[in-house]
């Protein structure tokens, strides 16, 4: 081991401690909650447009579906295992997301919510000897009060909870808490397992570190970090530190600032007309402009693009994007949907016999800025005084009566976009929505 | 306050607290996909609900409440985080169904009663599996003529 151990355990023991949890197969445990028929059955939920299995339970794993499996090549499996499959209900996981976090932030103040279903706690705070009741309170808490299963790692640093985490989801006999800070833990568990389970370890470093004879977890903790830069970059560099308890990324309880924003979404079918692809691209942008409306944010640009999908091999090929300079910064929805009309119009190719056939679509900005801080334009400017008001009019009344109320008419009303994305086995949304909450019965009541 | 406050989200002026949570869950690590997905939520009043995360709402279908004062297609508040105890109004998981039922203790044994006198009461044991979703707090009908939910 290079550097003095003693040193190490201080780090491993005495310091910091992370939690890392996240749900269990969260977006099927979501659907498991509300229907309590999908307890021990396999359950999947697929990205967007139907396509690939993104959240497997259990029971569908042992089936031997794999992440991001296609739909169409496990359609039939699926009917005759008799496995319950769901479009993707983001409303319900967003929401389901949220609550879970309102319970990690009652026993942590300090959370960063990493993605939907995993957020770091700080537990530096707890007495070492509490970490490990505290760990399987919260699990019992947010089973209790959200029905959603968790497993918790604990470890000095981000790396290390996110390895902890690993193990508690792996070795059910743990009871879903593994506590690397425990050194006898430590030195256990970052010899037993592989080293390609280390957060930030991708499939070109793995190899790299098999042909330096490197396999188990501590076998790259002890490499000696400088020659590591050269070979796996300062990213590599870092790992090592973090597994050698020294904390290199920190909790980021404040994200940072929204540097570009996109909208991009795949049609429901492969789009051949003028008028679908402007109404999707308008669309987008009226997405666009909310979005940066909520951060403060404005752009002085909208880059366009669309393009036909990879999969049709036998038909023409196209791939489109351009970039529409705006005066000034702008967040509003009209200015940028005319921006993202004219990148169409620049770009349009009438087509001839064999048609292309678009798959995808999207709005994209970089350089975002808070629009108060932005310079005026000298010649050209926006009406900012006039599409303020009506912008924030507009997303009250879609906050107030459901995404979609008011739309700027060129980007279509949403129950008649017949090209945005398919979610046709999506469950209710039985959080958000009065008339889709689950039921309850009393007597001979049957759904 | 926490950027990640969303529990108590304060609507306006309003004294009301959102159930579901609905806030701007920004994530560090990844853009959730769920961000396109957010929409308007249902709203009570703070001192209805308080506990939020773990609070939920259902609608009722059928009449053998009635002796708790629930009837076919009323709404109740659900707070996973209340325990049962002898005579609580409970969500239970029986027979993979979600059902409203009285929750009795006697002695050492639990029951899942009908409150409605016309109808029998079972031991939980009686049950193939039974387990408690969550204890309502209360329930919401509406008394117009016309008006009625869904």
């Amino acid at each position: 081991m290079s550097g003095p151990a003693p040193r190490l355990r201080d780090r491993i023991g005495g310091g910091r401690a992370i939690a890392l949890i996240d749900g269990n197969s969260f977006y099927c445990s979501c659907e498991r909650v509300f229907d309590p028929k999908l307890a021990s059955v396999p359950v999947i939920v697929l990205s967007n447009n139907d396509g690939n299995a993104i959240a497997r339970t259990a029971e569908a794993k042992a089936l031997g579906i794999r992440m991001g499996e296609p739909y169409f090549k496990i359609r039939d499996m699926c009917r005759a295992q008799g496995v319950r499959v769901f479009s993707s209900n983001y409303t319900l996981y967003g929401d389901m997301s949220a609550r879970t976090n309102a319970v990690y932030r009652t026993f942590a103040p300090d959370v960063e919510i990493y993605s939907i279903d995993e957020s770091f706690l700080d537990l530096s705070d707890v007495r070492e000897r509490d970490r490990m009741a505290l760990a399987l309170d919260l699990r019992a808490t947010v089973r209790a009060w959200t029905g959603i299963p968790t497993c918790v790692g604990i470890g000095p640093t981000k790396t290390l909870a996110k390895l902890a985490n690993h193990v508690a989801k792996t070795i059910p006999e743990l009871g879903g808490v593994c506590d690397l800070t425990d050194p006898v833990a430590y030195d256990h568990w970052l010899c037993h397992v592989h080293v390609g389970e280390v957060w930030g370890i991708g499939r070109a470093s793995l190899a790299k570190l098999e042909a330096m004879g490197v396999d188990s977890v501590a076998d790259l903790r002890d490499l000696d970090p400088r020659p590591v830069r050269k070979s796996l970059s300062v990213v590599g560099e870092r790992i090592i530190h973090e597994l050698r308890g020294l904390s290199c990324l920190p909790l980021e309880l404040v994200p940072a600032r929204r540097k570009g924003c996109a909208v991009t979404r795949s049609f429901a079918s492969r789009v051949e007309d003028r008028a679908t692809l402007e109404q999707s691209v308008a669309a987008h942008a009226t997405r666009l402009g909310e979005k940066l409306r909520r951060d403060g944010l404005g752009t002085d640009h909208v880059t366009v693009f669309y393009h036909t999908s990879e999969y049709d091999r036998d038909r023409p090929q196209r791939s489109v994007s351009t970039t529409v300079r705006l005066p000034e910064h702008t967040n509003d929805s009209l200015t940028l949907i005319k921006a993202a009309r004219l990148g169409v119009t620049k770009t349009w190719r009438e087509p001839g016999s064999h048609p292309w056939r678009y798959n995808k679509a999207g709005v994209v900005t970089v350089d975002l800025v808070p629009l108060e801080m932005s310079p005026r334009a000298l010649i050209g400017q926006l009406d900012r005084e006039r599409s303020g008001p009506l912008m924030a009019a507009i997303d009250v009344c879609n906050a107030r009566w459901g995404r979609g109320a008011v739309v700027p008419a060129r980007a279509g009303l949403v129950e008649r976009r017949a090209w945005s994305t398919k979610f046709e086995m999506r469950s209710p949304r039985y959080t958000t929505q009065v008339t889709e909450l689950p039921v309850a019965c009393a007597g001979k009541w049957r759904p | 306050m926490s950027p990640y406050a969303v529990d108590e989200l304060i609507l306006g002026s309003t004294d009301a607290v959102r159930v579901p949570l609905i806030g701007q869950a920004l994530c560090a690590g990844f853009p959730s996909p769920a961000d396109d997905f957010l929409e308007g939520a249902l709203e009570l009043p703070r001192w209805l609900v308080p506990n939020p995360p773990a609070t939920f709402l259902m609608q009722i279908r059928g009449e053998s409440m009635r002796g708790a004062g629930i009837y076919d297609r009323d709404l109740v508040c659900i707070d996973r985080s209340l325990l049962a105890e002898d005579g609580s109004v409970v969500v239970a998981v029986v027979d993979g169904q979600l059902s409203c039922k009285r929750y009795r203790v006697v002695g050492n044994r639990a029951r899942l009663d009908f409150d409605n006198p016309e109808m029998p009461t079972f031991a939980v044991d009686e049950y193939g599996e039974v387990e408690i979703w969550g204890v309502l707090r209360f329930s919401i009908r509406w008394h117009l003529a016309r008006a009625r939910l869904s």
